[in-house]
């Protein structure tokens, strides 16, 4: 049998792309953690970024990738479980699974979504509601970045999104981080209480992280 | 002790099961939970009704042939406990049970609580054994095996086979059983010769058999009657990814 034809074959792909992701997670959080710093920070790092098309577009056709497989083994394994327990119990009681570890494919769909709607908002800039960075230039000539976060983020609405899809991420790096380990067999007695721990310092980490964007603007933190 | 029993009565594989309500009365709390049943269908019987139909061998806890779902917890409520070493004290009069099979692609309803289990005997037969020569037995301690490894064999071991992982699992895999067979010959050096093959063979074996895939729920370890580690399955998952190499 092929390995990705075996069950922990399948679920070794999805935790080697899922540490991919969460280490993506990471660099473009401290990416986008230039916005503190101001129009300097975050447009600078945008025109550096994009100064080297072929790098970027390597990178994120890479991560597009990654994402994909993920993806794809996440719903192939998921609707494989589902035809091997095609009747439940009647009276439903869990000992030990967890919201997280429960909801896994739903808050994976929320993501990919977000994902989606992500880039057309600030990669495409297709559904930037008031302002398109690439064709308005800061006093630098570089796409003004600062400005489109900034007047996305003080919407209401467009707030609120990032801040449920980032809820959703952190309840996926919780049970997913801890995941990982088990799957590549990383994991024992000594350190199965470590690693759950991890896993949900990880996902705080991280949503903390993200969610400190949108919330500084909406605080006025960090304006115009 | 009076109790309002509702149970999952299925004629056979094929038929459409139902659960029906019935009756305990006087039931003595230093009755086991099957002791209660056969009370039950001492009643069924002498009404001319067909009694409820379970599996049960030694009632000593030790053979894994009890399987019933009870409140929605293998083995039911108390923790490292099959269904046959269950006392009635653990529950209230009055109480509203729930007795349903194992539930699982891979296991069959054969009739009312009795599943066909012999899916996790195929995963036996395809590695879950050692290759020795016959002859004459060899003397104890020729081959020296360290204390921690033997005691994790052993506790690898314990494991009874009833199926209450597969069970509890919300993906109906086998995956702690299997990742019990393939640890307690894995830690032991007769049965390291043959690691890389049995645990090829185990898993494909599980998937074949139509058991789901594990997601880390550690809904199995908590319903093992026999305190079954999940560490063990990522003992498997180890040997499964060694076995690659």
């Amino acid at each position: 049998m092929r390995f990705i034809d075996t069950s922990i074959g399948k679920k070794v792909i999805m935790a080697v792309t899922g540490i991919a992701l969460v280490k993506f997670l990471f660099i473009h959080l401290i990416g986008n953690s230039t916005i503190f710093l101001g129009p300097e920070g975050i447009n600078a790092y945008a025109k550096g970024l994009h100064s080297l098309p072929p790098i970027v577009w390597g990178f994120r056709l890479i991560m597009l990738l990654i994402f994909g497989i993920h993806i794809y083994f996440a719903v192939q394994l998921t609707l494989d479980n589902k035809k091997a327990k095609p009747i439940g119990y009647s009276v439903d009681k869990n000992l030990a699974a967890t919201f997280s570890g429960k909801t896994m494919i739903w808050t994976g769909l929320i993501i990919l979504g977000f994902v989606i709607y992500h880039l057309l908002h600030f990669t495409l800039q297709i559904t930037s509601p008031y302002f398109i960075a690439s064709s308005h230039p800061d006093n630098f000539g570089r796409p003004d970045v600062f400005k489109m976060v900034i007047l996305s983020f003080q919407k209401i609405s467009i707030a609120l999104i990032y801040a449920l899809s980032i809820t959703a991420l952190a309840l996926h790096l919780s049970h997913g981080v801890q995941s990982i380990f088990q799957t590549l067999g990383l994991n024992g007695d000594y350190l199965m209480p470590k690693i759950k721990a991890l896993g949900l310092a990880l996902a705080l980490i991280l949503s903390i992280g993200y969610l400190s964007i949108p919330a500084a603007i909406q605080l006025g933190i960090i304006s115009l | 002790m009076n109790l309002t029993l509702f149970v999952w009565r299925q004629r056979d594989k094929d038929s459409q099961g139902k659960l029906e309500e019935y009756k305990a009365h006087d039931i003595s709390p230093d009755m086991s939970f099957l002791e209660m049943l056969d009370v039950v269908n001492e009643r069924l019987i002498k009404e001319g009704k067909e009694p409820i139909a379970f599996d049960h061998d030694c009632r000593e806890g030790i053979c894994g042939m009890c399987s019933q779902v009870i409140n929605g917890i293998p083995h039911g409520p108390q923790g490292k406990t099959t269904v046959c070493q269950l006392h009635m004290r653990h529950f209230k009069d009055g109480d509203r049970i729930y007795i349903e099979p194992w539930r699982a692609r891979a296991f069959p309803i054969i009739k009312d609580l009795i599943v066909d289990r012999s899916a996790l005997d195929r995963i036996i037969q395809a590695g879950g054994y050692v290759s020795v020569h016959t002859g004459g037995v060899p003397d104890a301690n020729a081959i020296l095996i360290p204390k921690p490894d033997a005691d994790t064999a052993m506790d690898a071991a314990e494991c009874i086979g009833c199926g209450a992982c597969v069970a509890a699992c919300p993906n109906g895999s086998a995956m702690l059983f299997t990742a019990a067979k393939v640890t307690h010959l894995a830690m032991l050096p007769q049965g390291k010769v043959e690691a890389a093959r049995r645990v090829c063979l185990m898993t494909e074996q599980m998937l074949k058999e139509g058991f789901g895939n594990c997601t880390n729920h550690y809904e199995c370890q908590a319903a093992c009657p026999k305190g079954i580690k999940v560490s063990f399955i990522a003992k498997l998952n180890r040997e499964f990814i060694k076995a690659q190499f």
